[in-house]
């Protein structure tokens, strides 16, 4: 089977569905590779990398579009008015589609109902990076994760490059630096990214989200947990937050205006799927942050989190720069091309690669992705059973057994205690009556061998307990030394001229092995004792 | 030399045994104990043999000498990854001695006992074969499975556990036969050191049948077990020979080793009649094994890494912990370990060892190994001590470990390892899992760890992996 991979033709649009090294795992997979050339040049990929990967280069891109599965990063769309595409002028990507052939790429089924109707006509399999379901499995293959890390960690670039100061705060000859302050507002994948790369330039960050459960991983990111006084979770599932109550929202705006007068920097990355991005940052609060501050608002795409947000460019308001980009990735786009490549590998790798490719219309994954199939709209999925919350890394830390199981087998202890205490009871018992009978009949030597022995015992559990745990080895070996201390039983059976009994004989050797012990052990002891330094 | 300064002479060595076992508690006072505790056993063995009731000296010599040059050899020998066999035959030979011991009694009665002075006597001399002769056997068979190699091809020596039909009722018979024996060569005196013998014969099959049916990773209990049985036996033959000195010491020993069986089945949340009467999943549980939440999930589901990334990831890592298990010692990459760590450290990062308490075969194993190979001792933590650590840490390290890692362990009530306390690895940024291939740990089940998605796993042979990754550093 054959893998096309096309230069993007959006205007602006940097990334490629291919890297170098995927395209050695994808020939690993069985596929071969053809990639149009010049696809990768803004993303750093040069055609003799790709070459020497082992993918075929072609300046044709209809050739490229005859493949059996096309890969791509934005929707197909129809060819821009340019220069470059003047053969292709009035012309639809997907016209160029094999018929029945596969295309991957983001597809945003549900802004596109049209592009839907093409890829339909086309019996195209068509998949939708947008839409792999955010659980476990499928955490490999989540293009939009990728893509969010990428677009929170570029954020606090574009902060750190339109604010005036470090960001780290530090004491100089010249005089004090004092720490930028940065408030995340959103804590998905993006928000977390850029708690993290604003901890690793030194800025202290606060960070706020709906939905209370992330708390723990906002601040195992090191920042501060920003909470209201007000008690409801936004967790609408599959990894977003949902629509709040107006209280909620009122507190909400509240806490952000009293931080408006303390932070440097606001990173807002809040959305809600399907609807317009929530408006958080109004105008009066960025007309109170001091000048110099900067907003970056990565739901510019989806009309802003900020009231004075320009769609793509960089406003000053107030004093205020307000960043409204919405290609972050494509900014990076070694960066992200790499992952998102990646990501492509392993959806194909789940679509059993060139040998047992199988569109499994029942696996959960592929089901959520595919948009078209067979001359049929897929979309929208059936609704999956249970929402899954995408950091089942975390989640799955508490140990949240089932509850039923639990109270069966907390049943069974009881039972198992009961039949312990008896147990213990009777053990009891016995050896009340055996030390009665031994005190009624033993004679006064026995019984006062027993009391060293008793004691000794006693003294040996509290010295044991003192071990460190680190020198068992050294304490199994020396009590192995010590307890050749049975030599002596065999030389109390050494008596001159009784050499050749069979008492003597057998005490000689028991005091040959003894004595293996009580060297052996010691000096073994010894020479792992000298291994332990510091 | 009379009799009291003799009692005196073993107080002072019984004292020193004690201080022995007591400098143990850290390493600094560690090798001064272990002078302690050679100070009292040459006091012990010169004052008995000045004492009033040994005089012959020329088997009594040649034995000392001979046994303390083939004991030093042995020491001066041992590799580190061999350490719980040599244990395991020391033991061995303490239960032998204590075989002889009371062979030699029974031959050489002492004198102007009557009634239930002899009657006692005699009992103790029974007891005391009864533990030699089981410890004798069992040791020798805990040997055998730890040397592994040659001796693995034969039936006593397998690893898996050796379960013969009905072999709880077959262990109750012997226990009563050599009650009645016991009895038998009480009441009966002419016939009493065949019934001896019996004794010997019977208990010898008796110890050598329990460790048979244990499997090869529940050896460190085992070993601690057989460890705790030395003791006993030499307890009793100080019972046996009125010597106050021997009882103290078998004391000592005897608690030690029971007080280890309970540390390592508190780390495997299993009680001691569970191990000593059988293995994991040998169906006398009666519990169906849960599958575990990764059931059915296999090679393809994991994420690999190779070398490279491997080595990258550890230089990117601030805070690192090394996870090692039984594997490390197999592959003996210890040495490797050691110098990907003072490289790292050099580099500014922060390297723990994590340590299991039933990782590896002994007690302690890892640590020696660790030693052995100059980590220092105050990197290498014990599970309590670091698990809460997890979570800060950028890169967890795991070689040749599985089931102290495992998941399921915490979190499948179902799981055969269900409630065994592990180190809790996956809360690490990320874990890397070195490991031969795919196979289950010794508990059988599935690992979930491995298909968590901050888990890559590195396959292949674990030294071959070290030192290409200390290659690239």
């Amino acid at each position: 089977m054959r893998v096309g991979v096309v230069r993007e033709v959006h205007p602006g649009e940097r990334r490629v569905a291919a890297s170098p090294e995927s395209v050695r795992k994808l020939e690993k997979l069985g596929f071969e590779v053809m990639i149009e050339a010049g696809a990768g040049v803004a993303a750093g990929f040069v055609d003799s990398a790709y070459e020497e990967a082992g993918a075929t280069m072609s300046d044709d891109l209809a050739e490229v579009w005859k493949a059996d599965v096309v890969l791509k990063v934005r929707p197909p769309q129809a060819f821009p008015d340019v220069d470059t595409y003047r053969a292709h002028a009035g012309k639809h990507e997907v016209d160029l589609l094999a018929e029945g052939a596969a295309v991957i790429s983001f597809l945003w089924p549900a802004q596109n109902p049209e592009l839907l109707e093409r890829l339909k006509a086309k019996k195209a399999s068509a998949f939708a990076m947008d839409m792999v379901p955010r659980i476990t499995r499928a955490q490999k293959m989540d293009a939009l994760s990728s893509m969010a890390n990428i677009a929170g960690y570029r954020a606090v670039v574009e902060a750190a490059n339109n604010f005036g100061r470090f960001f780290t705060g530090q004491i100089t000859a010249a005089g004090k630096v004092p720490p930028a302050k940065v408030l995340v507002i959103g804590a998905g994948v993006a928000g977390l990214a850029a708690i993290g790369a604003a901890r690793g330039l030194g800025a202290i960050v606060r960070a706020f989200d709906t939905r209370p459960a992330v708390k723990e991983q906002v601040e195992s990111m090191g920042a501060e947990f920003l909470e209201l006084d007000f008690e409801e979770d936004g967790d609408g599932g599959g990894g977003y937050a949902k629509v709040m109550s107006q209280a909620f929202i009122d507190a909400e705006m509240a806490l952000f205006r009293q931080q408006c007068d303390e932070v440097d920097i606001i990173i807002t990355t809040a959305l809600i799927p399907g609807k317009k991005a929530p408006l958080l940052v109004t105008k009066d609060m960025v007309e109170r942050l001091a000048p110099g501050s900067v907003v970056v608002d990565l739901a510019a795409e989806q009309g802003g989190n900020c009231e004075v947000t320009e769609h793509g460019e960089v406003i000053v308001h107030d004093g205020v720069k307000v960043v409204g980009y919405s290609d972050f990735p494509s900014r990076m786009a070694t960066q992200s091309s790499t992952l998102y490549a990646n990501n492509l590998v392993h959806l194909l790798h789940d679509l059993g690669g060139a040998e047992g490719w199988d569109v499994n219309m029942d696996d959960e994954v592929i089901r959520g992705a595919i948009a078209t199939h067979d001359g049929e709209v897929t979309y929208p999925p059936p609704k999956p059973d249970v929402p899954q919350t995408p950091h089942a890394k975390h989640a799955s830390q508490s140990p949240k057994a089932m509850p039923q199981t639990r109270e069966e087998s907390a049943h069974g202890v009881d039972r198992q205690q009961d039949s312990a205490g008896l147990a213990r009871s009777l053990v009891a018992l016995v050896l009340a009556a055996t030390l009665t009978g031994l005190g009624y009949f033993a004679p006064e030597g026995f019984l006062s061998h027993l009391t060293v022995f008793v004691l000794a015992c006693f003294v040996g559990w509290q010295v044991i307990w003192n071990v460190t745990p680190a020198l068992h080895t050294p304490l199994m070996s020396v009590t192995n030394a010590i307890s050749g201390i049975i030599i002596v039983g065999g030389m109390l059976h050494q008596h001159a001229g009784h050499e050749t009994s069979l008492a003597g004989i057998l005490g000689a050797v028991a005091i040959l092995i003894a004595m293996i012990n009580i060297s052996g052990g010691f000096l073994v002891t010894q020479r792992m004792l000298r291994m332990f330094r510091k | 030399m009379n009799d009291s300064l003799l009692t005196i002479l073993y107080l002072a060595a019984g004292v020193l045994f004690i201080r022995s076992l007591g400098g143990l508690s850290n390493q600094e006072s560690a090798r001064r104990g272990n002078t302690f505790g050679i100070v009292g056993m040459v006091i012990a063995v010169v004052a008995t043999a000045l004492g009033p009731d040994v005089d012959g000296y020329v088997v009594l010599g040649a034995g000392v000498v001979v046994g303390a040059a083939i004991g030093a050899l042995v020491a001066a020998r041992v590799s580190m990854e061999a350490m719980p066999q040599l244990v395991a035959l020391l033991h061995s030979f303490v239960g032998a001695a204590a075989v002889l011991v009371g062979l030699a009694s029974f031959l050489n009665p002492r004198p102007g006992l009557h009634g239930v002075e002899h009657v006692i006597h005699q009992s103790e001399i029974f007891i005391g074969v009864f533990v030699g002769s089981l410890t004798f056997t069992g040791s020798l068979i805990a040997f055998g499975k730890l040397q592994g190699g040659a001796l693995k091809k034969i039936f006593l020596f397998r690893s898996a556990p050796v379960l013969l039909p009905g072999r709880h009722l077959l262990n109750l018979a012997m226990v009563l036969g050599c009650g009645y024996l016991t009895y038998r060569g009480i009441a009966e005196p002419d016939t009493g050191f065949a019934s001896l013998l019996i004794v010997t014969a019977i208990s010898g099959v008796l110890g050598a049948h329990l460790v048979m049916a244990i499997g090869g990773a529940d050896m460190p209990v085992v070993v601690s077990m057989l460890n705790s049985y030395s003791g006993w036996a030499a307890a009793a033959a100080g019972f046996m020979l009125e010597n106050d000195l021997l009882i103290i010491t078998g004391a000592l020993v005897g608690s030690s080793g029971a007080i280890l069986s309970y540390i390592m089945c508190r780390a495997m949340n299993r009680s001691i009649v569970n191990v000593i009467f059988g293995g994991f999943g040998t169906g006398d549980g009666a519990k169906p094994a849960s599958k575990g939440s990764s059931a059915g999930l296999g090679r393809d589901d994991v994420t690999e890494l190779d070398v490279d990334g491997t080595a990258d990831e550890l230089k990117r890592a601030r805070d690192v912990i090394i996870v090692p298990g039984y594997g490390m010692a197999v592959a003996r990459a210890q040495t490797p370990i050691h110098e990907i760590t003072q490289k790292l450290r050099a580099a500014g990062a922060n390297v723990r060892f994590a340590i299991h308490p039933v990782a590896g075969r002994l007690p302690g194993h890892m640590n020696v190994l660790l030693a052995e190979a100059n980590v220092p001792y105050d990197i290498v933590l014990e599970m309590d001590e670091i698990n809460e650590d997890m979570s800060d840490t950028d890169l967890v390290l795991v070689v040749g470990a599985n089931d102290i890692v495992n998941p399921d362990a915490l979190e499948d009530p179902g799981s055969p390892i269900a409630g065994m306390p592990v180190l809790e690895v996956w809360h690490a940024e990320t874990v890397v899992v070195m490991k031969r291939g795919m196979a289950a740990g010794y508990a059988g089940v599935q690992n979930p760890l491995f298909f968590k998605p901050n888990t890559r796993m590195l396959f292949g042979d674990a030294k071959k992996n070290l030192d290409a990754i200390l290659a690239k550093l």
